[in-house]
């Protein structure tokens, strides 16, 4: 496809444009709040909230009976958030350490989703409820009030993190510290596990269940390797996180059909390993041209080090 | 010279600290004096940190009480500034010096407002200090151990308090950090600071502190450190794994050997 045809069709083709723009947002807001997950170290939080949203996804059809996106949404919603706050809790009460909570829930969440989704396609009065595509996740179903709802709750999550920039910085950077200042960390910490609860079932449709934690952890590893400010990180986070979203959904358009969300979560990767190597001051090419230098400065003031 | 004052800064009541089902303090009673400035030595695993951590409220207490000025700490925690050991965090965090300094204003601004101007000036004037003024734009990831304590310590100044707790802030710094922390200490204590230092080196307790507390799980002494700084306390503190060097003019120098 030629670029002018390219451009033209993400302007005037309803289903590009919808799918462009949808993926756009949940890149943009899972990469921007990934951010802060990937510098406390939680990167797999995402992964375990994604997983544990199958069971509440499943759980929402079979009460509602309602196939309506926002419902299940909100069921992902809750059973992601439950299953973060499970996890937290496991490690506040027990000595299970963080990582073997995270294993563990996730794995338990996820299963029970698996065995909700596979009694839902064996009933024999319900027609094929299609709650598989959450699993990998299907861009071309989504609608234009679809992406309405995904910009409502994405612009809210990042207006919240806007609002409490600084006591989000301070539970990031020394949350002992925060606490003897008064601030409730306890408390922040489920705010900031809930905007990313909100980032990711933002995504879920599009990408699934399996993928979306990758979104949440590329965008912000790719952009740590640019800045040094939390402030650049975190714009650059976003902003690589919708570039992946676009690319990959002009790249599932174009002639083979290919699936969307694997195809974001490539185009994200992309993007790691490129700052991986051609970031300045950490990128690996960076890095060994600075040694060449140092050694060629070194020829040239004295002896050869070999 | 007047007339010293009794007034009790820090006092705790039959503080009892247990991870999981361990002792870390024991039933430990400790009254410390408005203006001193006090060393808190013992052992590996004696609860030293752990006695910072549970004034300040950072670890759950099983039993015991404390009270910061004759009140609880939710009501005086402005006065109160903490230093933690800086391996406490992660120093390739993106942000930069004077960023990390402002921070000891977040309290005193509250909720959703930003640091501006006065902070800024704040933390430029702690800076200065320290000695790290010309650092004020620099990457955290960038600093020496040292410098990284002193960036430590001028967040705590800017907090403006009245009784700092400071864990182990000597722990692996260079010469010029170690003068610059006792330096700032004396004024501190000029200034009628209460100072509480964890620390680990005995033989410049007698130098750097006027007052010290021996702590072993449970409280062994705390007073002067002419009275309480003694081979027999000491003795009874290190559980015999202690040797005294040379005693040359007066003073007692000690250190603890031995345990693997």
């Amino acid at each position: 496809m030629a670029l002018p045809e390219l451009f033209h069709d993400l302007l005037f083709d309803y289903t590009l444009r919808t799918v462009a723009l949808g993926a756009a947002i949940l890149g943009c807001v899972s990469g921007t709040l990934g951010s802060y997950a990937v510098l406390r170290r939680q990167s797999l939080l995402g992964d375990a909230i994604s997983h544990a949203a199958l069971p509440g996804i499943a759980l929402a059809f079979l009460l509602t009976g309602s196939k309506a996106p926002l419902v299940l949404v909100l069921g992902a919603a809750a059973a992601g958030w439950l299953g973060t706050l499970l996890v937290m809790g496991v490690v506040r009460t027990t000595r299970v350490k963080f990582d073997s909570a995270l294993g563990i829930i996730l794995s338990v969440f996820f299963g029970v989703g698996l065995v909700l989704l596979t009694f839902i396609q064996k009933r024999p009065d319900a027609t094929q409820a299609g709650l598989d595509r959450f699993l990998f996740g299907q861009a071309a179903t989504l609608l234009a009030h679809d992406v309405v709802t995904m910009a409502a709750l994405g612009g809210l999550a990042l207006l919240t993190m806007l609002l409490f920039w600084k006591e989000l910085k301070l539970l990031s950077f020394d949350p002992e510290f925060g606490s003897t200042l008064g601030f409730p960390i306890r408390a922040l910490d489920v705010l900031l596990t809930t905007l990313l609860v909100v980032a990711i079932v933002v995504g879920l449709q599009t990408v699934g269940v399996v993928l979306m934690s990758a979104l949440v952890v590329a965008p912000a590893a790719a952009a740590r390797q640019w800045t040094n400010r939390l402030g650049v990180m975190v714009a650059l986070a976003g902003s690589f996180g919708a570039l992946a979203g676009v690319s990959g959904a002009v790249l599932s358009s174009s002639a083979a059909r290919l699936p969307t969300g694997p195809l974001i979560v490539l185009c994200a990767s992309a993007l790691v390993l490129l700052s991986l190597c051609l970031a300045p001051n950490r990128g690996i090419v960076w890095n060994a041209l600075r040694q060449r230098r140092n050694r060629r400065r070194l020829q040239v003031d004295g002896e050869a080090i070999p | 010279m007047l007339a010293t004052t009794t007034a009790t800064a820090i006092a705790i009541r039959d503080l009892t600290v247990a991870y999981h089902d361990r002792a870390v303090l024991w039933d430990v009673d400790l009254d410390i004096p408005a203006g001193v400035l006090m060393a808190i030595v013992g052992p590996n695993g004696a609860g030293k940190t752990t006695l910072i951590k549970a004034i300040l409220g950072l670890v759950p207490v099983v039993a015991g009480e404390v009270r910061i000025e004759g009140r609880p700490l939710a009501e005086v925690r402005r006065r109160v500034a903490y230093v933690p050991q800086r391996g406490s965090v992660d120093w390739d965090f993106p942000t930069s010096v004077l960023d990390v300094v402002m921070m000891g204003r977040y309290g005193a601004l509250g909720w959703i407002r930003r640091p501006g101007r006065r902070e800024r000036d704040a933390a430029l004037a702690a800076l200065e200090q320290v000695g790290m003024r010309d650092f004020a734009g620099r990457q955290i990831s960038q600093l020496s151990g040292g410098q990284q304590q002193r960036v430590f310590l001028a967040r705590a100044l800017v907090q403006d308090a009245a009784i700092y707790l400071m864990d182990e802030p000597f722990q692996g710094v260079d010469a010029t950090t170690e003068r610059t922390i006792v330096g700032l200490l004396r004024e501190l204590r000029s200034a009628g600071k209460t100072v509480v230092v964890v620390h680990h080196d005995l033989q410049t307790v007698p130098e750097y502190f006027d007052w010290v507390t021996l702590l072993n799980v449970r409280m062994i002494a705390s007073g002067p450190v002419d009275a309480v700084f003694t081979p027999e306390l000491l003795r009874r503190t290190y559980g015999g794994h202690i040797a005294f060097l040379g005693q040359d003019d007066g003073g007692l120098a000690a250190v603890a050997g031995g345990g693997a």
